[in-house]
């Protein structure tokens, strides 16, 4: 290419050359053959087996897949699907929070008023805020009926005992993150739906203030589990700012790193499971 | 599905059993995870997320509701302390849960879906799914009202409705006035339950005590007892008013 000095084509040459169809042709092949090209996509497209297997195994994103799997592990009725979907919902909740996470401040003066003005002025900010909320219950519905068809296929059984463990761990932290998302909107339904879901941690035996043996403990009322759980004895400020961090930060990376085990487990497990 | 679109690649594919998840997998993927964009983006654009007004620490809503997820736990308050519905059987069901490939030992019906090779373990994970928690969180859902009370869809919510508390102690049902006596005969049913609800199981399964192991069984009859439990105390207290089995000062039943 370089050592060649560039021809200038004739136009009648150049206007056959696109009149035949030629021109694509060959600025497919500048294009497919550039060093760009070449470095970034690092096998070609052609329909062969070893292209499908390249496709998964030398990209980033498919390769947490086996390069070949069991016909019968396609069929949505088996699945239900319901793992993947569940797994997506969680990835639009990422991308929807990060920008709703532009415009809301955690801070008790501020909070209620931000999600108004996400709703009315931000562009699109109310329909980030529907797709945030609603992708985050029907995850929870997902990951339920996940379950449930995991358990109707026997797929606890061994050798995948240890990936429903993280499974169990992956819907506690689904719906705890579902929780502390739940009082960030700052308005009556958050704040007494968290009231009366955190009370329960006032009941806790030895912990908390209003629990069975507390006076063997010593806790109070500003100084025991639901304390730590909300910083007061009531659900104000503080609490908004823990459950801000523990929604934002804390569960999703949790979350996530578990996931990442539970689809590595997936592999290793000897990929879904079947009658075999 | 994969049938069809298959039939005209026979010549790539070697065996037909192993598919290459390039492009039969990932086709599927991108086109569920189409339709289930498009769906979340419907819907998100028809039906707005709720925002009630700014929270107000000083105006309690009557029913406050935890989040719709939770209400199943919720409902139990009614027949247990917050110590058991709000903690300890919340820690118990996610226990339990972890332990059910541990404790199902039955090497049948492992990757297909199959109700005669396993109907115990169908029947106990159905119930506790779909009555236990599903019904439940329905119930809390549309029928829980001011005060907690039930009412029908029909109803009108009346906030002042009124429900005479006449619910008594199992001891006191059974005549039992002193404080001590009552906590002792409390004990006492609750440990012939759970006594006498082991001793039956490790009988009638006693031919399979060898093969899966002591341990294996008791938590299995205890995590079984304590759902039934949960059960037959929702029974004593909605058909005959029972409030507690035990009631002792630290912790009642
Ligand atoms: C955030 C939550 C979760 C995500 C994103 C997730 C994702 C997935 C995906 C994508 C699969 C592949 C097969 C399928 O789609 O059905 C899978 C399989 C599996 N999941 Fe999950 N899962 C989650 C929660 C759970 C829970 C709560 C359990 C059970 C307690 C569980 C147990 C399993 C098991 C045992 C398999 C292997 C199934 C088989 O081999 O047939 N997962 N998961």
């Amino acid at each position: 290419m370089a050592n060649k000095a560039p021809q200038i084509p004739s136009i009648a040459e150049f206007i056959h050359k696109i009149k035949s169809g030629e021109i694509f042709t060959e600025i497919a092949k500048e294009i497919t053959e550039s060093q760009l090209w070449t470095s970034t996509f690092r096998h070609g497209y052609a329909d062969t087996p070893r292209n499908r297997v390249l496709q998964i195994a030398s990209n980033v994103w498919l390769h947490l897949h086996p390069v070949k799997m069991h016909r019968h592990a396609l069929r949505i009725k088996f699945t239900w699907c319901m793992g993947g979907i569940t797994f997506l919902l969680f990835l639009s909740t990422v991308v929807t929070g990060v920008i709703l996470m532009f415009y809301y401040r955690p801070v008790g003066e501020y909070a209620y008023y931000d999600m108004k003005y996400l709703q009315y002025d931000v562009p699109f900010g109310m329909l980030m805020r529907n797709m945030h909320r609603w992708a985050a219950h029907a995850m929870v519905i997902t990951v339920w009926l996940h379950m449930f068809r995991v358990f109707l296929t026997g797929s606890y059984k061994p050798p995948r005992e240890f990936n429903w463990v993280i499974g169990v761990f992956l819907v506690t932290f689904t719906l705890l993150l579902s929780f502390t998302g739940y009082l960030l909107p700052w308005d009556q339904l958050a704040m007494w739906a968290v009231t009366v879901g955190t009370n329960m941690a006032r009941a806790t035996p030895f912990l908390g203030n209003e629990g069975p043996f507390a006076e063997y403990v010593g806790v109070t009322p500003r100084y025991d589990a639901r304390s730590l759980l909300i910083g007061g004895s009531l659900v104000g400020p503080p609490a908004l700012l823990r459950f801000y961090v523990l929604h934002c930060i804390f569960i999703p990376l949790i979350a996530g790193a578990l996931m990442i085990v539970h689809f590595w487990r997936i592999r290793k497990d000897g990929g879904i499971s079947g009658p075999l | 599905m994969s049938e069809a679109a298959a039939a005209p690649k026979r010549k790539i594919e070697g065996v037909p059993e192993k598919l290459h998840v390039w492009p039969y997998l990932v086709r599927l993927e991108f086109l569920c995870a189409l339709v289930v964009i498009v769906a979340l983006a419907v819907w998100s654009i028809v039906i707005d997320a709720p925002l009630e007004e700014a929270a107000n620490p000083t105006k309690t809503p009557n029913p406050s509701k935890a989040p719709w997820y939770f209400l199943g736990l919720q409902d139990i308050l009614v027949y247990f302390d917050p110590w058991f519905a709000g903690v300890v059987a919340p820690v118990l069901i996610i226990v339990g849960l972890m332990l059910i490939p541990y404790l199902d030992v039955n090497p049948k019906g492992n990757g297909y879906y199959t109700y005669h090779e396993r109907k115990v373990a169908i029947w106990v994970y159905c119930f506790g799914f779909l009555v236990l928690w599903i019904a439940l969180i329905i119930m809390g859902v549309f029928l829980r009202g001011p005060g907690w009370n039930l009412f029908m869809p029909w109803q009108y919510w009346d906030p002042h409705k009124v429900v005479a508390l006449v619910s008594v102690d199992l001891p006191y049902a059974f005549g039992f006035r002193d404080y001590t006596w009552s906590a002792i005969f409390g004990g006492g049913v609750l440990l012939a339950y759970f006594g006498i609800g082991t001793g039956a199981y490790f009988f009638l399964e006693r031919k399979a005590l060898k093969s899966v192991g002591f341990l294996r069984m008791f938590l299995k009859i205890q995590l079984a007892l304590i759902m039934m439990g949960i059960v037959i105390k929702i029974v004593l207290r909605i058909g005959f008013n029972i409030k507690y089995i035990m009631v002792t000062p630290w912790i009642s039943v």
